[in-house]
């Protein structure tokens, strides 16, 4: 590990992990949401359902990791991954009630654009979170 | 409210505290507000309480004791011609879980009802005196999958259960039928969302009719598995053949013929998540060739904007129900009045058992109500009949299902799959000193 205070340091690897769920749910969402609207096929939905139930289980502990992560620090910028992953989790969180109406009304523009905003904001905070490390200090 | 449970910050998502001022929603024009989709549906669930030495309320000159106890999820009932009463007992439903809400709702409903397992058999009652205190109670019919509707032709009992309509031969007299059934017809019960199948005997005997609720609330299972769904057949007694005669009738939970027309009349549950006072449930003639709207539309035409793709012609040939019951009210019993009623001012009508609803913060149902009729028509707003189902701190004692008069005797007998007991409400005249009842939940 490095002890070298401007050295970049990696996530911890479970903190990793748990970021990788929410990366690969919320777009994963995303197209089945798509694909829901555009079949009409209600097992998309259901797909979508519970992608992102997926993504809110496992995102909340990567979240609230970021959030410790980020505290401590003084580091300008540190806030903007936690803050990206509260954007994908809490439109995710309503995106999960509106999943839980029915037919049509589980996903219809709403769900979508809830769906893209999750994707979007998960996807950028992943870059951020593997390829700009915080630096100073042991991976946490 | 969904106290004591974690999802209690949900209720301010549902954003369902408030009520509208209050909708006329019953009789044959209900006011029918705009429809209100919430991120969360409001849910309000009556926990159980034991009755304790509380009883149903009944209107003056009217008494109610329970008539037997500690049954095992009672739902529909029969009066066989010697006065034996028949309970079916019995829960069904094999719907797999497919998204987290099937999980979260589920176990959420689950919270409203009895945790006695259902018994799936028939239990017979048998009060000869009349006393209110059955002199004979055996398992008339075992090892049932799940049974609720009855009729008796002749000597020939059909027992709707979750999939089959079943004929046993039926001795007078008998306490207890051992020989298997016959299967009449199979019954649609892939899924089976809602599985009770209602059942009611033509007048002239050569016809059964039976009630095949819907897969889905809306069609969220998808519309393939609402193939012979929200349907009422006509099945010919001698062959078993069947046909629809209506579709588009979402949950027809009981079907009963009105004995002075000889019609057809079921109670249907309609949809939920469109708002605490939509739509309403109802009371209707079943006509021949009928389409109820459901998963279209409701009421009518009002359009369902949840069903993709919409279908524009079969709302159109949308018919209005007879008589609005009330949104969520989950009306499960119908039982028409015969020779003069229970009294006078209950000569024409019909009993209607509401289980009670989840789906609106201020709980509806929960009672038997009484529809006056005219020249077999509904004349006029429902009375409450049998009421005090919930107690003064909110919590359920009870929830009514089947309902059934039995002219001779003079008596409604109410189902109450909660407390698992047979309520029985007479004249007060006709019977001294009534027993309290002590049901336990």
């Amino acid at each position: 590990m490095a002890l070298d205070a401007a050295a970049p340091v990696r996530l911890h690897p479970l903190h990793a992990l748990l970021l990788a769920f929410p990366v690969g749910f919320f777009p994963a969402a995303l197209a089945a949401d798509i694909t829901y609207l555009n079949s009409a096929e209600m097992q998309w939905s259901n797909f979508a359902s519970w992608a992102i139930t997926g993504a809110l289980i496992v995102g909340a502990p990567a979240l609230a990791w970021s959030v410790l992560r980020a505290l401590p620090g003084k580091a300008r910028g540190r806030w903007i991954v936690p803050l990206l992953l509260a954007v994908a989790w809490a439109a995710g969180l309503l995106n999960a009630f509106g999943h839980s109406r029915d037919a049509w009304s589980s996903v219809g523009t709403t769900g979508l654009l809830l769906s893209v905003v999750s994707t979007v904001a998960i996807l950028a905070a992943g870059w951020l979170a593997f390829a700009a490390p915080v630096r100073g200090g042991l991976a946490r | 409210m969904i106290r004591a449970l974690p999802l209690l910050p949900l209720a301010l998502l549902a954003g369902c505290g408030g009520q509208p001022t209050d909708v006329r929603q019953t009789g044959p024009d209900p006011q029918l507000p705009a429809q209100h989709q919430t991120l969360v549906p409001p849910m309000k669930i009556a926990r159980p309480e034991a009755w304790g030495d509380a009883r149903p309320t009944v209107p003056a000159g009217f008494q109610i004791t329970a008539l037997a106890t500690d049954l095992k999820v009672p739902r529909q009932m029969l009066v066989l011609p010697n006065g034996d009463l028949l309970v079916a007992e019995g829960k069904g439903g094999h719907a797999p879980k497919l998204r987290p809400k099937d999980v979260i709702a589920g176990y959420i409903k689950s919270l409203g009802t009895t945790s006695v397992k259902g018994g799936d058999r028939i239990t017979l009652l048998r009060d000869a005196d009349g006393d209110g205190r059955p002199e004979v109670r055996t398992t008339f019919i075992d090892k049932l999958d799940a049974p609720y509707g009855l009729a008796l032709i002749g000597n020939e009992l059909f027992v709707a259960e979750q999939g089959a309509l079943t004929r046993f031969a039926y001795t007078p007299g008998a306490t207890r039928i051992a020989t298997p059934g016959w299967q009449v017809t199979k019954l649609p019960s892939r899924i089976n969302h809602h599985w009770t199948k209602s059942l009611a005997a033509s007048a002239d005997g050569t016809k059964l009719y039976v009630g095949i609720g819907s897969n889905s609330n809306v069609g969220e299972r998808g519309l393939e598995v609402e193939e012979d769904r929200a349907v009422v057949w006509e099945v010919d007694r001698a062959t078993g053949a069947h046909r629809a005669i209506a579709t588009g009738i979402r949950n027809p939970t009981a079907l009963a013929i009105d004995p002075a027309t000889n019609a057809l009349w079921s109670v249907v549950n309609e949809r939920d998540e469109l708002g605490a006072r939509l739509v309403p449930d109802y009371l209707t003639q079943v006509r021949d060739g009928a389409f109820y709207g459901w998963p279209y539309s409701y009421w009518g035409r009002n359009v369902d904007p949840r069903v993709h793709p919409q279908r524009p012609d079969m709302v159109a040939r949308a018919l209005v129900p007879d008589y609005a019951l009330g949104s969520h009210v989950a009306a499960l019993g119908l039982s028409f009045a015969s020779n003069g009623g229970i009294a006078p001012q209950y000569g024409e009508g019909a009993f209607v058992g509401e289980h009670g609803s989840w789906n609106r913060q201020d709980l509806a149902g929960y009672k038997v109500t009484w529809v006056p009729f005219a020249r077999g028509r509904p004349a006029g707003q429902p009375r409450d009949f049998v009421t005090g189902f919930i107690g003064p701190d909110g919590k359920a004692r009870g929830r009514p299902v089947g309902v059934l008069f039995d002219p001779r005797r003079k008596a409604l007998y109410v189902a109450d799959d909660l407390s698992n007991t047979v309520w029985r409400v007479t004249p007060a005249a006709t019977t001294a000193a009534a027993e309290r009842p002590r049901p336990r939940g």
